[in-house]
């Protein structure tokens, strides 16, 4: 089987544009090893064997594309998706989405999921004791806008517990879900609360080595983006792999 | 000054609350072009027990070789093959999707890659996805792929789907595929750092 001409020039004309897009290792310590002991799960689902090193192919450095039409109309307010509001301390939740040397990234699908405010997601093997809300899913999706920015409205999320560990406690987190340029931007992880005792309990939050790494994973309290009579902000700004590509190097 | 990406935190157990809605088993849509293939599996675990609470992000390029987003124009007419899909696995830690078969994919030396889809993992347990890819065991020309080549000969059916010989009901493509992500121990899967 061959490449049709099309896709070959399609290919070149994609090569320069991602030749201006580099990916780079990550520093030591600012990403978690698979292997993490104090996280049990991490034992039995970790790889063992060496993992191969693998050069950046067209199968990497592309990805999936998202666009207004895969996001709908609540789906950046968690507390309005349901008949009646949700219970809880509202707070509204933004940052901006950017690539290692700052750079906006925009048109990126930001996904979270994240508990009530009683701590229980509404699935259906959370076993926690915890009273469900019938007006609060806890989910919601937006895309980056031109400057990379993204903005949630929900509720504070509550602290659960967990079998990783006697009287083990997730600290209050939502969970976050990122698609950048191409696969190699691909990142999922969690964002947490400033002040939350649990953090230095928490083994997910310690699995990052690196001080500093781990403490971008907290949200600053924001008076800038607060709401006066209404809601409390948080800020919490994302770096994804990767420079971005210069849009100006494609040629028509 | 370059900051580095924020740090991977896993999915956990809840995370089809956020993602179900792009779970889709089967990407193929009226008028996708290429040969139909089902591929089935199980995810185990360093136990051989199965991992109930997986999900596998794909990416494939169509059956000419082309992946959509940089390739076509956005308002181009050509049918659009989407190539993304999550499949999240099962209570029996089992997973199935129905896509077409990828077509060749260039290389950075030139060569072209065997047909192979790329395979994200996420879970419980995993504090960064895993990165593997599924190749077609009967493709001649896996014996020319530059990324199978990095692999030691003797994990490389890791990365191989296998005829089962079992044919489809009707709508469904009459090859199936059989593959199975070991995410620890002597059998475990290919994956790839990257
Ligand atoms: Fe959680």
């Amino acid at each position: 089987m061959r490449l049709t001409a099309d896709s070959l020039a399609s290919y070149s004309r994609f090569r320069r544009v991602m030749k201006a897009a580099s990916y780079q290792r990550a520093p030591a310590g600012t990403q978690p090893d698979y292997l993490y002991p104090p996280y049990v799960s991490t034992c039995k689902r970790s790889p063992k064997q060496p993992l191969i090193l693998l050069s950046h192919t067209l199968s990497e450095l592309t990805g999936p594309v998202f666009g207004h039409s895969d996001i709908g109309e609540n789906d950046n307010d968690l507390t309005h998706q349901h008949g009646g509001e949700a219970l809880g301390e509202r707070i509204i939740v933004s940052g901006r989405v950017l690539d290692e040397e700052g750079r906006a990234i925009p048109g990126a699908l930001v996904e979270v999921w994240q508990t009530n405010a009683a701590g229980r997601y509404r699935h259906r093997v959370d076993q926690h004791g915890a009273p469900l809300d019938p007006n609060f899913t806890g989910c919601g999706r937006v895309l980056t806008d031109r400057e990379g920015r993204y903005r949630f409205v929900t509720i504070k999320p509550g602290a659960y517990p967990w079998q990783n560990h006697q009287n083990a406690w997730r600290p209050a987190h939502i969970h976050f879900s990122l698609f950048g340029a191409g696969l190699l931007s691909r990142l999922v992880t969690q964002m947490y609360f400033p002040g939350d005792p649990l953090l230095p309990f928490d083994p997910v939050f310690n699995s990052v080595p690196d001080e500093n790494a781990r403490n971008r994973l907290i949200s600053l309290f924001d008076w800038e983006t607060t709401i006066p009579s209404h809601a409390l902000g948080y800020r919490f700004d994302i770096i994804l792999r990767g420079r971005q590509a210069t849009p100006v190097e494609v040629s028509p | 000054m370059t900051t580095p990406p924020t740090a991977s935190q896993t999915v956990g157990p809840f995370f089809h609350l956020g993602m179900s809605y792009l779970e889709r088993k089967n990407l193929v849509a009226e008028g996708t072009a290429g040969e139909g293939v089902t591929i089935r599996g199980k995810v185990l675990d360093g136990d051989a027990n199965p991992v109930p609470d997986a999900v596998l992000e794909i990416w494939q390029a169509d059956s000419a070789g082309r992946y959509l987003g940089e390739i076509f124009p956005r308002n181009s007419a050509a049918p659009r093959f989407l190539g993304f899909a999550r499949i999240e696995t099962d209570d029996n830690g089992e997973f199935t999707f129905t896509t077409i078969k990828p077509g060749r994919v260039r290389s950075p030396d030139g060569s072209l890659q065997a047909p192979h889809i790329v395979v994200t993992l996420f879970s419980r347990g995993l504090l960064k996805p895993l990165l593997t890819r599924v190749y077609f065991a009967d493709e001649p020309s896996n014996a020319e792929d530059a990324v199978l080549k990095l692999v030691p000969p003797e994990r490389r059916p890791t990365l191989m789907a296998t005829p089962s010989g079992e044919r489809g009901a009707r709508n469904v493509p009459p090859n199936i595929f059989d593959w199975k992500i070991v995410m620890q121990g002597d059998r475990e899967t290919v994956f790839f750092d990257y």
